[in-house]
Order: structure tokens, then sequence, then C-alpha cells
């Protein structure tokens, strides 16, 4: 079928503004995303997929600008051991990075040219899997036509994570970065990113998740502001294995993160997490798809979002499971603490079985502090703004819990309270 | 120390009296009781002097030493040395207790106009306490009475109090979940903490607390009132007898 003329000149557009990476091992990929974009154009503001969240501004041919912001604090993860890998405006920083090498993963950049070939046979196939029933064009895009990003091959247990830090230095940067991960039989990674990527950022991320093997993921987005992001994951989980993965997001105009998961092995466990913190021009979209297609997975999502002086929050969150899919194990919960009357929350979570043997729960609420904890903490000679904070911080944790690392939750919520505190009102 | 003159409240939502005239004063080093049937109005005494949300006071006062208590906020009341150790305490999860403890700690201190704790001492000080109440490393480290026992949250209630250092202290049934042992534990904990200087309103519902914690003057609250006020033996009567006699002789 033929699609909507705006809709086509939209997709066009963007295309044309575009060069299309060419020869490699990527190329076959990159074309057929090419095709697969061209037949179902990027997302309009009448998708039902995209009701709560206007997409225009990251389909547009070009980026609006976003003021470069420095933080004045020692960027996250700084403390840990880990290996670190810098990207400015997208673009791999050899002379900041440390040195690829560690035992048990062989890490290398899509922008290199050699042929990889575990990656050949994953790179935008776990994406093309990912657009149905629902397609998701923004990674189609991404596949077509990503510039740089990270081929990660587990093979171990790592001794430390890969961190992964992104720095926006040019106010006009339009970065689009596609990481695949493969974990095979026994490897256990932690991925870590943090940073702004760039003023606009089209980020893709392929997990390959294989039978016993672990994946966690610890992300922060921010603080930069004027921000916008639209982030696929798509993982595909084999028996008996592990994928976490948490975000904390601060700040930024516009945020989407999309995470697919597909549990195709017996015992698998999926945990989707994140919580975000909004203050005023702030709109932010946790769309989440979790396809259960064996026996005896557990899937739990958790989402906090906080909100004040009229920010948004959206949450998409589907279960679907499979005919077969017998004792699956399904938990989904979206909250938002409103901090006043302006703010909106917007949740549209969905349950669609076809096992009879499951047990899948969802809840999604909005609410104000709650007035218990704020009594029992003032009664003990908290301030209001410092009690407020403390619930705040309780409302998210369950959401922080998920991370697995104490070091890395104490990380988490050491920015959480920073940002609390830059607005404390005394 | 704590002078309650003619306190009528009511709720603030509807119109229902729930306090009608109470009257009492509890002098300094001196332990008060009050006792009485569920619903008499012990709980909302212990609300309204701290500055609970949904109350209304349409009439008379409640000061601590000279502080107007019921025109300031919960954590003023608190700076000016009023704890009220909590019938159901709250859980707070994702914050650590000792985080929570120091921060209430140094949060009064700032406002008493003293100098924070340091690190060091505040150790020093909550570990010592900590002991004494049999208050493990790992219930000082979980999140604020998240997965606590009903005897953990009440020792953690008596912990907050001899670390904050109050004048005035109200025990809203801390006796109610506990086992001998548990309330023998924070029996001693208030014992201990008992001086000249400290002022102490004890409210249960049974006389066996009052075993543990012995008071100097006991009153028995009805409907809203005080209708009557002895001494220890009032408790013993109350155990023997039950309420309903002393409600009777009063109307
Ligand atoms: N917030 C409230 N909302 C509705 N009723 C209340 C509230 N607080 C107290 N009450 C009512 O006031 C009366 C006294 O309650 P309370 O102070 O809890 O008594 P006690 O502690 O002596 O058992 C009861 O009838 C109770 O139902
Ligand atoms: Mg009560």
């Amino acid at each position: 079928m033929a699609l909507p003329q705006l809709k086509q000149n939209a997709t066009e557009a963007r295309i044309a503004a575009l060069d299309l990476p060419t020869g490699g091992w990527s190329a076959a990929a990159r074309g057929d995303a090419l095709a697969r974009l061209r037949a179902t154009g990027l997302p309009g503001a009448r998708d039902e997929y995209w009701k709560y969240t206007r997409p225009e501004t990251l389909t547009s041919a070009a980026p609006k600008p976003a003021v470069v912001f420095t933080p004045d604090e020692t960027p996250l993860f700084d403390g840990i051991d880990r290996l670190k890998i810098v990207f400015v405006d997208g673009v791999f920083d050899t002379d900041a990075s440390d040195d690829l090498s560690l035992d048990g993963v062989e890490i290398a950049r899509l922008a290199d040219s050699a042929d990889i070939h575990w990656a050949r046979d994953l790179y935008g196939t776990l994406e093309t899997a990912g657009q149905s029933p629902v397609p998701r064009p923004l990674a189609t895009l991404n596949t077509a036509f990503a510039t740089d990003g990270l081929l990660i091959r587990v093979t171990g247990k790592l001794s430390k994570p890969i961190a992964i830090r992104y720095e926006h230095r040019n106010d006009k940067s339009d970065a689009m970065m596609h990481h695949v991960v493969k974990v095979e039989q026994g490897g256990d990674v932690t991925i870590l990113e943090n940073g702004p990527a760039a003023a606009r950022f089209n980020q893709v991320i392929e997990v390959d998740v294989a039978d016993g093997a672990g994946f966690h993921h610890v992300r922060a987005q921010g603080r930069d502001h004027e921000r916008r992001a639209a982030t696929h994951i798509f993982a595909r989980l084999g028996a008996e294995s592990t994928f976490k993965t948490f975000t904390l997001t601060a700040n930024g105009v516009l945020t989407r993160n999309e995470v697919v998961v597909e549990l195709t092995g017996d015992d698998a466990m999926a945990h989707i997490a994140g919580a975000c913190l909004g203050d005023g021009d702030f709109h932010h979209d946790d769309t989440v798809f979790i396809t259960h297609d064996a026996v005896n997975c557990e899937s739990r999502q958790v989402f906090k979002k906080v909100l004040r002086n009229g920010a948004t929050g959206v949450f998409q969150g589907k279960i679907l499971v499979q005919p077969g899919a017998q004792k699956t194990d399904g938990y989904q919960i979206s909250q938002s603490l409103l901090l006043d009357g302006d703010s909106q929350f917007l949740a549209k979570p969905e349950l669609e079985i076809y096992a009879d043997d499951v047990a899948c729960s969802h809840g999604s609420t909005s609410g104000a502090i709650d007035d218990e904890g704020l009594f029992y903490l003032r009664a003990r000679g908290l301030p209001r703004g410092i009690a407020e904070d403390l619930l705040t911080i309780a409302f998210i944790a369950e959401a922080v819990m998920e991370i697995d690392s104490q070091e890395l939750q104490d990380e988490i919520n050491s920015r959480v309270e920073a940002w609390l505190m830059r607005r404390r009102d005394q | 120390m704590l002078e309650i003159k003619n306190l009528h409240v009511k709720l603030e939502e509807e119109d229902k009296q729930i306090l009608k005239g109470v009257n009492l004063t509890v002098e300094a080093g001196k332990v008060h009781a009050i006792m009485g049937p569920n619903g008499s109005g012990k709980s909302t005494l212990s609300y309204v002097l701290s500055g609970k949300d949904g109350y209304e006071v349409t009439e008379g006062t409640a000061t601590l030493g000279d502080v107007d208590l019921l025109g300031i906020a919960p954590e003023e009341r608190a700076a000016a040395g009023l704890f009220l150790a909590f019938q159901y305490p709250v859980e707070i999860l994702g914050v650590g207790n000792m985080t929570f403890l120091r921060t209430a700690v140094n949060s009064l201190r700032k406002a008493r106009g003293q100098d924070e704790m340091s690190s060091t001492e505040f150790l020093r000080v909550v570990r010592e306490k900590a002991k004494s109440l049999k208050i493990d490393a790992d219930m000082l480290k979980r999140p604020v009475n998240v997965g606590f026992s009903g005897g953990e949250k009440k020792r953690n209630e008596i912990l907050q109090m001899a670390m904050l250092e109050p004048k005035m202290c109200i025990l809203d049934e801390t006796d109610s979940g506990l086992d001998v042992d548990a309330m023998k534990l924070v029996a001693d904990g208030v014992n201990a903490l008992r001086d000249a200087g400290r002022g102490f309103l004890v409210i249960t519902h049974y006389q066996r607390l009052l075993d543990h914690i012995k008071p100097d003057v006991v009153h028995i609250m009805s409907d809203g009132r005080i209708i009557k006020t002895g001494g220890p033996e009032l408790a013993l009567e109350v155990e023997h007898n039950g309420y309903s006699d002393l409600i009777e002789e009063e109307a």
C-alpha cells in the first residue's frame, strides 16, 4: 500500500539529508533497512504508537540545535573500575578511550571496515524481528544510516564493566549510533552508558543473550536540557539467560526509550526498569514490548517518573504471552509522582495472553508525595524540602533496586539526590 | 513542661469533634500515662501535638516550655524538643536508616543552633545506643522500617528518640504487637532516657507496659476527655475492672 504523501515526503526528506554508508560487511543489512524504511515511512503524528509523543523533531531532516551543557560535577561512573569508551557527538574518540582489550570480550567499532563475521549475522536482524507487530521506523532508519557504534562479543565473565561515555560538544550534532552486543554461552557483561550524546540522538542497541548468559545495563541520560533522543534496545534471550536494563533520565526536552525483548528460551529472565526526573519542558516516553515465547520465564517492568512544573511522562508497555509460553510470570508497574498540578502522566499498559497457566499483573498510578511519610519525617525534624526529597528517592527506589550492583545503585542515587538538591526551595 | 489547656479538636474534613476539652500538664522528670478504650482520642491527641494535617483545633492551647506548639510546623515542634514514637512507624524504601538518622540529627542540631555532628562522632553515638537496644548493623543499614518486624520498628523508634534528645516524649501504643521480651527491651530503652529534664507521656491501652515503665501519674481518657487522674494504682484498677466502671462513674 502506498504511504500517505505527507509521510512519504517527510521520509524522503530525511533520507536525502543522510549519506548511506556503502561497501563493507553491513552493506546488505543497510540496503535492506532502507527499503523497509521506504515501505513503512517514518513515524507521523497520526500513528497510534505515537499518540502520546510527537515524533516531528525526531524525524525532521535537520535537528533542532541544543545548547551544549557543561555540568559542574564529575561524570557518573568515574569512580569505579571500568573499561572506558568515549564518543563525542556520536564519533569514537580514540585518545579519550581506554585500550579496547579485555579478557573475555572482543570490542570493535562499527565504523571500522574490517569484516566482523558474527556481527554480520546480527546487525539489523534483531531490529527487523522487533518490527512486528508494531513498526519502529526510527530504528530502521538507524540500521540503514548509523555511522558509529560498538560491536561487542562477550565470551567470558568480564572483570569490569564496559562504560560508554557520550559527550555533546556541537550544538547542532545529529548522532546516529548502533551497538551490537552478543553474549555467548557462559558470558556475562555489564554495560554502562552515560552523558548527553548529541543535540539529537538516534540509538539502537541489539543484544543477543545466549543460553545461560547474562547482560546487565545501566544507563544515565542527562543532565542536558535541550537534547532530543530516540533509543531502541532489541534483545533476544536464550534459555536460563538474564537480561537487566535500567535507565535514569534527568532532563532533556524529548526522550523516547523503546525496549523490545523476546524471551525465546525456557527459564529466562528480563527486567526492564527506568526512573526519570523531569522539570518543566520535559517529555519522556518509555515504550516497552515483551514477548514471552518459552516456558517458565519471568519479566518485570518497573518505571517511575518524577514530574514537576508541567513535565510530561508517558508509558506504553505490553506483555505478549504466546501460545505455549506456560508458567510465564509477567509483572509491570508504572507510576508517576506529580509534584504539581501542571504535570501529567499518560499510561497505556497492555496484556495479551494466549497461554492458560500464567501469572501476569500490571498497575499504573499517579500521585503526590505520601502524606504519612511526610509527617513522619517532619516529626523527626527534617525540613519539608528535605523530607520531600527523601520520599522522592523512596518513590523511585523500586526501579533503582532493579540494578544488581549496590555500587551502581549508589552512583545512580547520588545523581538523583543532586538533581533534587538543585531544586530544593530553601 | 507540656501544658495542654481545654483542647478541642475536630476533623478538618468532617464535622466530627474528637477531643472535647483535654487538660493535662506533664512536669519535667515525670512519666504520665494515658489509658483509655479504643477510639477515645489518644492517638489524635498525640498527632495534634506533633502537627499532623487533617485536624482542626477549635479551642484551647498546647505549649512546650514557652513554645506555642499549635502554631508551628511539625519540624519546628521537633526542634522545640517534642518527640512522638509512632504507633505505626512508616516504611521508607530506598533511604537507609543511618542516612535518615543522620539527616534528622543534623536537621535538629541546625534548628537548635548547634554544630553538625561529625560522621565519626555520629557513628560512635549511634552504635552505642543501637547496641543497648539490640539493633544490629544490618538494621541500621536497611531502608527505614522496611521489612522490620513489629518489635524492630518499635526499637527503631526508641533509637530515634535516644538520638534526637527530646525534652518531651510521647509514646503511642509502643507496646502494641510486642512480646514480653521485646517490650522489656523497649521499656529499658525508655527508662534509660528518664531524666530530671525530660517528660514522658505514655499512651497505652493495656496496663502491662506500665509494669516496666513506672508512671508517676495515670490519666483515663474517654470520648475525648480525661475523666479521671490518679497514681499508678489507677492503672491496676483498670486492669482488674476494665474501663466501663470508670466511664459509668463519670456519666
Ligand atoms: N483522620 C481521621 N479520620 C476519621 N476519623 C478519625 C481520624 N482520626 C481519628 N478519627 C476518629 O477519632 C476517634 C478517636 O480516634 P483515635 O485518636 O485513633 O483513638 P485511640 O487512639 O484512643 O484509639 C475515633 O472515632 C476515630 O475513628
Ligand atoms: Mg491509637
